[in-house]
């Protein structure tokens, strides 16, 4: 580490003499600081701190082709719904590298994905908790137009205190793919564009475990393509993970394998994707007895969309199930013209979206569970149940009405598998729910603007959960500085009297150009916390936070 | 290591201290050299952004951000008088992962934005460039250099981000 000290400061100062040529730094910073209340009624607990602060700060350096970087990070102690293991204040974050027109290299942590991330993907997901960044080298080559190949090779973030702390094992690999619209000049100026590429990543780690012999060394190889035309594009990709014992798979000795599609077409006014995804038994970890976001590979994402309004987004929602699911989804885009009869005068956007994950089929007929093979089961791409994992159908209605006014409504309707993916403890299996919202906006004058948004969410009869629910909020804005915001969330419908609480808040914030400090005071409920689709369980809280963020 | 976090900070901040306040563009500050793909799958170098000299405007957003979406939505109904009064372009950077990274291409062309889309799908330039969370807009002058960046956004803000073109713009 001290090693690094010295060349980033030399390079900072040499930067502040040598601005005509083209130094930069960019960066930026973010606190969130917390004062929280004890609330028994929602199970919302006080530290004995009383406060709590997670603060980060990044600077990047570039000079030419040289880059270095560090971010500080400091827990003291961490936001509730952190990793328990993150305390104290140090670097969590440094590389140094060089990048030239053929050549790129980074020594120290990096962040990389390979195709759609399904067999690697380094990434930082700081409001979930999530940064499993690498530490070791990074390599990408561009030894022609259209060809690229990288490398990687190190160990993992696993842990911070005070510091920096790895993983034991090793996780390496390379990645290569051909872009034919650029290489050798094949589909130079077609209408026909193809990529393809492929990916080895290979994980060592010394395990040792009483009942199996735990392989130390276990690989993924994949492969994809990507064409387009016109219009039209369809994208594939294969990945197949060797055996990989884990506390997740249930130490069985089968092959993983995950496979997604997704094709589309889209002119002006219209666009359609449909995706469909084939998971088997994928879930891989640089340590396989470690569970939640701890130390994992890659990425699965969740075929749903990501909903933003709060009942939808928050109660009952959907995350991969690494073990194994088939899923399908499809989305339509469209916008009524402008200046037509239905349409009105600015066009009217319809979003409309269909999402749904069932259990893969497990075929045991011909498997002694018991032989010394450890494979437990069969299964095929494609391989669906009738069991439901998860079915989300929602569409959306937004149109500007003149000048001032805006409006939006959006229907929801879920059917979620609790068992399988546990969101709720008052409840088991499916748990159905319809959701409506109506979300205005007028703008009083150039700079004030005001917004209500109205939710009701419904519980099927038979398996009620926490039941209904309104939320209603209303936000008050002034470019380009203030924000002011009241939300109530009331659980009026519960099938438990002593539950029907609401839960408050309401929040401020100040904008100074690329600064902003946000203040929000009340009770947030316990539920899921989302963000591009990966979810972390956050602890129900009472009290105060203060976010700053600023980009420099 | 206690003394490394006094240490870096205060030479970070002499540093900044010694480079020209922002605003009249000449602290050279550049949009830094990442390479990604663009909507239409072409591999393109972050650092190469160029409009004749005209501005640039660089909007880092997200299908599921609603208030990114309003603020593109809002500066699609100006764009076209902007862009006959300034020559300015837009390049509105997308940060979906590969959750929904596909939806990115249908929805542009079904809103019928005209701007260049970049797709950031592991958050490269995003770090590169210190945005901590979307929306966040940068305004780069005709000499490449970044002049102007502001967070997040509410109705009205693209009349301030107008009025920050028009001035770099003669």
């Amino acid at each position: 580490m001290k090693k690094l000290i010295l060349p980033l400061m030399l390079l900072l100062t040499t930067a502040s003499y040598a601005q005509l040529l083209g130094p930069n730094i960019s960066g930026n910073v973010e606190s969130t600081f917390q004062y929280l209340n004890e609330d028994t009624l929602i199970g919302a607990q006080q530290p004995s701190e009383k406060t709590v602060l997670n603060s980060y700060a990044l600077v990047n350096y570039t000079y030419k082709g040289f880059k270095a970087g560090a971010r500080f990070e400091s827990y003291l102690p961490h936001v509730l719904g952190y990793p328990d293991r993150f305390s104290g204040t140090g670097l969590g974050y440094r590389y140094v590298g060089y990048k030239h027109d053929l050549v790129e290299f980074t020594a120290g942590n990096f962040y990389e994905q390979f195709g759609s991330g399904m067999i690697f993907r380094s990434y930082e997901q700081r409001q979930l908790g999530i940064d499993n960044a690498m530490d070791g080298l990074q390599l990408k080559l561009t030894p022609m137009p259209g060809l690229t190949i990288k490398g990687i090779y190190g160990k993992m973030r696993f842990d911070f205190n005070s510091r920096l702390q790895n993983s034991d094992g090793l996780v390496r690999g390379f990645d290569g793919e051909i872009d034919f619209s650029q290489f050798l000049g094949l589909l130079d100026s077609s209408k026909f564009k193809l990529r393809i590429g492929g990916s080895f990543i290979s994980k060592y780690q010394s395990v040792s475990n009483a009942a199996y012999i735990m392989p130390k060394n276990v690989g993924a190889y994949g492969g994809r393509i990507y064409m387009k035309y016109d219009k039209f594009y369809l994208e594939a990709e294969h990945i197949i993970k060797e055996n990989d014992p884990s506390q997740d798979n249930g130490y069985i000795f089968n092959k993983g394998h995950g496979t997604l599609i997704n094709m589309g077409y889209s002119q002006k006014g219209l666009g359609i994707v449909l995706s469909a995804k084939s998971i088997d038994n994928m879930s891989f970890r640089v340590n396989p007895d470690l569970a939640l976001t701890d130390l994992q590979i890659n990425f699965l994402p969740a075929l749903t969309k990501s909903h933003t309004y709060n009942l939808a987004a928050t109660l009952y929602p959907y995350a991969t199930q690494p073990v194994g699911e088939v899923a399908f989804q499809a989305d339509v885009f469209y916008k009524i013209p402008k200046n037509t009869k239905i349409g009105g005068k600015y066009g009217t956007q319809i979003n409309v979206n269909f999402a749904t994950a069932y259990r893969p089929v497990r075929h045991t007929s011909s498997i002694n569970p018991e032989d010394s093979t450890g494979i437990t089961y069969k299964t095929g791409l494609f391989d669906k149940s009738d069991s439901l994992f998860y079915r989300d159908f929602n569409i959306e209605i937004k149109r500007k009405l003149n000048k001032n006014w805006k409006i939006g409504v959006k229907y929801f309707h879920f059917d979620f598998n609790n068992d399988a993916n546990l969101v709720t403890k008052g409840a088991s299996g499916i748990i159905s729910s319809n959701i409506a919202v109506i979300d205005a906006q007028y703008k009083i004058s150039r700079k004030h603007t005001i917004r209500w948004e109205l939710q009701g969410l419904w519980t099927g009869k038979n398996n009620r959960d926490k039941g209904d629910w309104v939320t209603g909020l209303v936000e008050y804005t002034i470019s380009p500085s203030f924000f002011f915001a009241v939300m109530d969330q009331w659980n009026y419908g519960n099938p438990n009297s002593s539950q029907r609480l609401h839960y408050l808040i309401g929040s401020a914030g100040y904008i100074m150009g690329s600064s902003r400090i946000m203040v929000v005071y009340g009770r947030q409920r316990e539920g899921i916390f989302c963000i591009g689709g990966v979810c972390r369980p956050v602890p129900a809280t009472n009290g105060l936070t203060i976010t700053f963020t600023s980009t420099f | 290591m206690k003394k490394l976090f006094l240490i870096l900070p205060v030479v970070a901040l002499l540093t900044m201290a010694f480079i020209p306040d922002g605003g009249n563009g000449k602290d050279g500050k550049k949009v830094p050299a990442v390479t990604l793909k663009d909507m239409q799958g072409n591999t393109i170098n972050t650092a190469d952004v160029k409009n004749d000299g005209k501005p640039i405007v660089i909007n880092f957003w997200a299908t599921w951000c609603k208030p990114c979406k309003q603020e593109l939505n809002a500066i699609a109904d100006l764009y076209e008088d902007w862009q006959d009064e300034t020559g300015v372009k837009l390049i509105a950077v997308s940060v979906d992962d590969q959750k929904t990274t596909n939806s990115v291409e249908p929805y542009v062309n079904s809103t019928g934005w005209e701007y260049d889309i970049w797709m950031d799908v592991n958050g490269d330039l995003k770090r590169a460039m210190g945005v901590n969370i979307p929306p966040q807009t940068f305004l780069v002058n005709g000499e490449g250099n970044i002049v102007w960046s502001h967070s997040g956004y509410v109705p009205g803000d693209e009349e301030e981000l107008y009025d920050q073109i028009l001035a770099i713009s003669k």
